[in-house]
């Protein structure tokens, strides 16, 4: 089952092993391994009700697992933590549906995303420093939006939230993200846009994409697991998942 | 960066401390000299009654204040509220009672009079130590704050949210009006505490007392509205709206979003204690129907007419409200209930940032029509 990549092997961040989870009887995730690297782009596909979003749920906190093992860079126990933590730890994730602060400026939005001190005593007394600025512009260059700065949130347009949240994503300075489906409605430019940027994060973080547009998919993949009934049911370089019969079978054969 | 993150509109002044500071203080120099100095002949004099009922209406707008940050900011819609005022203030009546001293109609050097009454022997523990007004202060600001803390961090860190969480507020005033109520309590049953004297050795009745009092209870809102303001304006205020906008998302950024929220329902709590403790010697009594449910509904109208989530608009809200209440009451009695449900209703369909939105949107308008300009919407208004 196990096909090795072409690239080069780098130490492993996430570790997941023999976890499952069931809610009400149904398996949402059943026995689920995977393995994802320091610096790696992982495209995670699947059908409706794979357990892609559960998956991910577990992975910060918000589901915990009935058994198995979640373990985080130099052995940290994910099921031990909640999801609080787990953000502190450097896992910052992208939800499906764009979710940004609606009444808060773009600045604002992202200022609350900037790595830091969470503690109330430390909000109370927060003053943006020069460094938090530039970081601030930095990230509206990288998403594109430094001229919607001063905007609501609420106001932009499906792919400029999608981007928002991106950008919310890296103000963490997180080293490993969750994006889920990242290009739902957005333009085939704003799509492009957006798998450059994953692509470039990739070489310096590692970044896990669930996604359900193949196209998008194939563009950037590099390493594809595909989940299917809560397992993996084939993990490897796109070009031999698409010519693998099973996953054609239950999947791809769109 | 500092703009109000809730409506985009900034509150009133640029140097919002000085500024609010000055009006006060000019406020309250203004009703004090024409109370005082200019004599009760002249068409100016303001009389003490008016100067009295000033000090309640500031005591409610600091309450309003108080709830706005709970629930303008913070999302939650406290149905109780008005529990938090009555213990502040019955934090201070009691220390009132035990400033009786001798002076009560049984004569009992310690005992107030409804325990003499009860035939009760000795001072209940709980009674100890108001005879102090430091330590009564202290109590007027703790006992508020740490009812809400626990409160809160019982609900918050089961994440009770919305409606269920309105309802618990709502029955925690309803459980503590039955208990106080109740004459082996301890804090004069039904008839609550009143016969107050004198504060600080100063009669409760004479004109300059009561001034003094409204100065305090005008520069206690004064602060009260920094305060907040302040809470609001920080990045704390950021997080907390985005609490009430997207708690999971919050979390998921690596905040605890139950200490945030407990932090400002612990200083809200606090604050409505201090204007609790302020309208009880103006009132000259407390009792248990402060705890009644309708009051703190009552207050959630204040600051729904005023337009929730600025502060200022909470307290505007509660001075008219209650300058409505009085001028209905006494004149036409029977309809002033039906006047605030009318008003709830106008407010909640029509105007749903209360007075306060109502004035910016005109605001708005009008300097479009006058610039011609044309601004994308919810683009932030400087």
């Amino acid at each position: 089952m196990s096909l090795v990549g072409p690239e080069v092997h780098t130490p492993t961040l996430l570790y997941l092993d023999g976890v499952s989870v069931s809610f009400d009887g149904f398996k949402a995730i059943d026995g689920l391994s995977l393995v994802v690297d320091e610096t790696e782009l992982r495209c995670v596909i699947g059908p409706n009700g794979a357990g892609k979003t559960t998956m991910m749920d577990i992975i910060t906190g918000r589901t915990r697992p009935d058994t198995g093992r979640v373990e985080y860079a130099d052995g940290v126990d994910l099921t031990r933590c909640d999801e609080s933590e787990i953000a502190n730890l450097g896992i910052g994730r992208k939800f499906q549906k764009p979710t940004v602060f609606e009444h808060h400026t773009v600045d604002d939005n992202l200022e609350l995303a900037l790595a830091g001190r969470r503690s109330v005593a430390a909000s109370l007394r927060f003053a943006l420093g020069p460094e938090d600025r530039d970081r601030i512009d930095e990230l509206l260059a990288t998403v594109n939006l430094r001229g919607l700065r001063h905007r609501l949130a609420g106001t932009l347009s499906h792919g400029q939230k999608q981007w928002l949240e991106i950008g919310m994503l890296l103000a963490q300075r997180p080293r490993l993200l969750l994006v889920d489906e990242p290009v739902a409605g957005m333009t085939a430019q704003e799509t492009e846009r957006t798998a450059e940027l994953l692509v470039g994060l990739a070489t310096d973080h590692a970044v896990v994409v669930v996604e359900h547009d193949m196209e998008f998919v194939r563009s950037i993949a590099r390493k594809v697991t595909v989940l299917h009934q809560g397992r993996v049911l084939a993990e490897g370089p796109m070009s031999v998942i698409q010519d693998d019969p099973l996953v054609n079978a239950v999947y791809l054969g769109e | 960066m500092s703009e109000s993150p809730v409506h985009g509109s900034g509150g009133p002044g640029r140097s919002p401390t000085a500024a609010v500071l000055g009006v006060a203080l000019v406020v309250v120099s203004v009703v004090g000299v024409l109370n005082q100095a200019v004599g009760e002949s002249s068409a100016l004099h303001v009389p003490t009654y008016v100067v009295t009922l000033l000090g309640k209406y500031a005591c409610y707008a600091l309450l309003a204040v108080a709830l706005d940050l709970v629930w303008g900011y913070l999302g939650i819609l406290s149905l109780g509220h008005g529990a938090f005022f009555a213990l502040g203030g019955y934090a201070m009546g009691m220390h009132l009672m035990r400033e009786i001293g001798p002076r009560g109609v049984y004569g009992h050097p310690v005992l107030p009079d409804f325990m003499v009454f009860l035939d009760w022997k000795t001072l209940p523990w709980y009674w100890h130590g108001f005879d102090s007004f430091a330590f009564a202060l202290v109590m007027v600001v703790l006992v508020p704050a740490a009812l809400a803390f626990v409160f809160g961090w019982l609900a918050f860190r089961s994440r009770v949210t919305g409606v269920y969480l309105s309802i618990m507020t709502q029955a925690l005033t309803y459980a503590l009006m039955l208990a106080f109520f109740r004459n082996e309590m301890g804090f004069g049953g039904n008839n609550g505490l009143t016969d107050f004297k004198d504060v600080l050795g100063l009669d409760l009745q004479s004109d300059a007392t009561r001034v003094g009092l409204f100065v305090c209870s005008t520069m206690a809102l004064a602060a009260g509205y920094l305060l907040a303001r302040g809470i609001v304006r920080s990045r704390l205020g950021r997080v907390v709206t985005a609490i009430r906008d997207g708690e999971g998302r919050v979390r998921s950024l690596g905040y605890r979003p139950e200490r945030y929220k407990l932090f400002v329902f612990t200083v809200s709590a606090a604050m409505a204690g201090v204007a609790g403790a302020l309208y009880v010697p103006q009132v000259g009594i407390i009792n248990p129907g402060e705890f009644a449910p309708l009051s703190s509904i009552e207050l959630v109208v204040w600051v729904a007419v005023g337009g929730r989530g600025t502060l200022h608009g909470a307290a505007l809200g509660a001075v008219l409200v209650n300058y409505a209440k009085t001028w209905l009451t006494g004149t036409y009695p029977e309809v002033w209930l039906f006047a605030l449900g009318a008003m709830f209703v106008v407010v909640t369909l029509v105007l749903p940032r209360g007075i306060v939105g109502l004035a910016a949107t005109t605001r708005a308008a009008w300097a479009r029509r006058v610039t011609g300009a044309s601004r994308a919407p919810g683009e932030v208004v400087p």
